[in-house]
């Protein structure tokens, strides 16, 4: 059509009009073609994955229905059957853990049961505990080390297991901003994975390096799944999203004792319910020298630490 | 937003929206080809964040140990723009300098440019930006008023809202042909001076605020940040006056400028001032705290990854603050826009790379894991910053437009002169 009879036939658009309505056009289709990749992400999406409410505001029904679809989107994608639980805390429970420092030795086991028993990300090898090698007679942690990897334990080194310290007055709850995590009555700081938005304000604001992110998808060989599950624990967490450290709740709130702790060879772990005054953990607490890391920041750990003599 | 109690100026308002479109697209060979490579890097960008959400934040090069990098670097550094943007409302207003007035729009449209992109920088940053809609009040879940990230979605929303109206409402009057009624600004805009800093105070807070990353946690960093954004945003001014009155012909007089040069001069001295002295606590007394600075100017233990940036900041900050001494700077010519160039990389290096990354190095473990932006990273980064000028190209279009009385009401008083 020339310039002239698209004038007479629509006599409002200009050839100028025409020429940017073009460009209009061009840009809009260039900019779909542009985030296609979108679809991909889209189609993990569902829309019912993507209308689910906080946990907190998920009524029993809803929960039932959230956690099927979660155990039926865990068969498709990894293949494994997994039961997922809505471990909830025991009421006058208070979970505190205590590491006995005179007895760690270093040698990672509680790294790699953590690995295992959370279905962590195979690839990238994480954990939710890092243990740091320190030379003796320090608590600075400028001085840790948590690359090495000869024969333990070292000469005139000590060893200083650090996870989620379960904080009383957690910085990273405070900092979230669509209230994601949060502490739950038994003293366990925890994440509903469907909700972040994976800001990792979290992540910054903790002073323990306690939490991870999924930078990708995490991957598991279906026979390694551990398919002992709990919403709010161990089940395989989505892409984009923040975890850490649940004192393994879906053991604990159950009866058992945490993976760490049943995997450890030197028995430096203890852990128990504080609130019950025949425990272990209570004694202890009572009778030795006890420490925490980073006192100063007023976090108020419910994690501890000390030495036999 | 913008209305005025009489009936036919608000139902010219979508014929003044519809023309100012039509306007503030149309121009030379020079201005599509301008537009087209903005809109080619805003696509690149677009298309390296969709693969980023499809496949992961693997794609970043940050980790567990530096979790935020380039994005929140560039965030920090666009809040900084859009304060500054505003900053020149002080001496327009409060000193009734009728010359700025020219100005003060340029700055609101700058601001308003730089709000989307820090809300862009945060949005690619997400690592679930479907779920974006949780931060929503009434239908997502606010943590308001503990989460400082809460505070400044809010304060930032509200400084975009407030500039959109002033703007909006300026341009339009003068497209009548009428006075504006002080009533329809002149609150907003003293409410904008006071917002202005507060978007700054609070994304200064976001990071004062933890106490494990000692490098952040230093009670200097707000007024810092303010220092510095009154530095990069009237600098960044004084460019985009310098592109007008090359390409439309909208000119300011020369007075204005001057004034936006000495805050230049005062905040910049100030903001050297505040970054010795925060040189001084951090090496004077070394132990932790003096960890992350020692790593960020001279390299810890062998890793030196952020060296080569600081000192380049530094020394372009330098160079830059002599130039703007210089009386040279006060006339239109090169040492006035080498000396904006300079300033202005050398704040978005120093309150990026110089300030978020070494948050992060040491880790709280004490660990030094080092990052660098990916190539991804830099794309979408790219991207965010060619949106953000084609954004800002369309709205000085607008104001060059409207005041050169291209664009008027026909039969206003400015169509008549
Ligand atoms: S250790 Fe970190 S993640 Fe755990 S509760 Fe404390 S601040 Fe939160
Ligand atoms: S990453 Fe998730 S849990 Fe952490 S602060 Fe952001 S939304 Fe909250």
């Amino acid at each position: 059509m020339s310039d002239s009879q698209l004038k007479k036939s629509l006599p409002i658009v200009t050839r100028r009009t025409a020429v940017k309505g073009g460009f209009a056009t061009l840009g809009a289709a260039a900019f779909v073609g542009a985030i296609s990749p979108l679809r991909h992400a889209a189609k993990e999406t569902t829309a019912a994955e993507f209308m689910q409410q906080h946990y907190q505001e998920l009524s029993d029904e809803d929960k039932r229905k959230v956690i099927a679809r979660l155990e039926d989107e865990t068969k498709e994608e990894y293949g494994a059957d997994v039961t997922i639980g809505d471990d909830r805390p025991l009421p006058g429970t208070k979970f505190v853990y205590a590491i006995n420092l005179s007895v760690c030795n270093g040698n990672g086991k509680c790294v790699e049961a953590c690995h295992k028993e959370n279905n962590h990300d195979r690839a990238t090898n994480q954990s939710y505990i890092r243990v740091l090698e320190m030379p003796k007679g320090t608590m600075d942690m400028e001085q840790g080390n948590t690359t090495y990897t000869h024969t333990v334990p070292d000469d005139g080194k000590f060893y200083l297991p650090v996870q989620c310290q379960q904080c009383d007055e957690p910085p990273c709850v405070d900092v979230c901003p669509v209230q994601a995590t949060w502490k739950e009555e038994d003293g366990i700081v925890v994440v509903d994975y469907n909700w972040c938005i994976g800001c990792r304000y979290c992540e910054a604001a903790c002073p323990y390096h306690a939490r991870r992110f999924n930078w990708k998808k995490p991957e598991v060989p279906a026979a390694e799944v551990n398919p002992d599950q709990s919403y709010l624990s161990n089940r395989i967490r989505p892409q984009g999203v923040v975890e850490k450290c649940t004192y393994c709740l879906h053991r604990t709130r159950r009866g058992r004792l945490p993976a760490c702790l049943e995997a450890c060879p030197t028995g430096a772990r203890v852990f128990g319910n504080i609130l019950d005054p025949d425990s272990n953990i209570r004694w202890l607490l009572e009778n030795k020298r006890v420490y925490v890391l980073k006192e100063e920041l007023g976090t108020k750990p419910a994690f501890f630490y000390f030495f036999d003599k | 937003m913008s209305t005025t109690n009489q009936p036919s100026a608000i139902l010219s308002y979508p014929a003044f929206l519809r023309r100012s479109l039509s306007l503030a697209t149309d121009g030379s060979l020079r201005f599509y080809a301008w537009m087209t490579a903005l809109t080619a890097v805003a696509l690149v960008g677009a298309n390296a964040w969709a693969n980023q959400v499809a496949t992961g934040m693997i794609t970043t090069n940050m980790t567990d140990h530096v979790s935020w990098g380039l994005y929140i670097a560039n965030f920090t550094f666009c809040v900084g723009l859009a304060a500054g943007g505003v900053m020149m409302v002080i001496p327009a207003y409060l000193y009734d300098d009728e010359e700025m007035h020219k100005v003060v729009i340029i700055g609101e449209a700058v601001a308003i440019a730089a709000i989307v992109m820090c809300t862009l920088s945060v949005l690619v940053d997400l690592g679930r930006p479907d779920r974006f809609w949780h931060l929503i009040p009434g239908i997502g879940r606010f943590n308001w008023p503990m989460s400082m990230l809460t505070w400044d979605i809010i304060v930032l929303n509200g400084y975009l809202v407030i500039n959109l109206h002033i703007v909006g409402y300026l341009l339009y009057m003068r497209y009548l042909g009428r006075k504006p009624n002080p009533v329809w600004y002149f609150p907003f805009v003293f409410l904008s001076i006071a917002w202005a800093i507060s978007i700054h105070t609070v994304t200064a807070f976001l990071y004062c605020g933890l106490g494990g990353r000692p490098f952040w946690n230093t009670a200097l960093l707000a007024p810092r940040f303010l220092a510095s954004a009154f530095v990069s945003g009237p600098a960044f001014i004084i460019l985009v006056m310098r592109v007008l009155r090359i390409t439309s012909g909208y000119s300011a007089p020369p007075g204005p400028a001057r004034t936006l040069i000495q805050i230049i001069r005062v905040a910049m001295v100030i903001n050297l001032v505040m970054l010795a002295s925060e040189i001084f606590t951090l090496f004077y007394t070394g132990g932790a705290h003096g960890v992350s600075a020692e790593y960020l100017f001279f390299g810890l233990h062998g890793h030196h990854g952020l060296v080569a940036w600081i000192w380049t900041a530094i020394a372009m900050n330098l160079l830059g603050t002599v130039l703007f001494f210089t009386p040279a700077a006060l006339q239109r010519g090169w040492t006035r826009i080498l000396a904006c160039l300079l300033v202005i990389v050398g704040i978005w290096i120093e309150k990026g790379m110089g300030l978020i990354i070494p948050g992060f190095i040491p880790s709280t473990l004490h660990e030094i894991v080092e990052y660098a932006p990916s190539l991804v990273e830099w794309k979408v980064t790219a991207g965010i910053w060619a949106f953000g000028l084609l954004i800002l190209t369309v709205m000085l279009k607008l104001i060059a437009n409207v005041f050169t009385g291209q664009l008027n009401l026909p039969g206003s008083e400015s169509a008549s002169r």
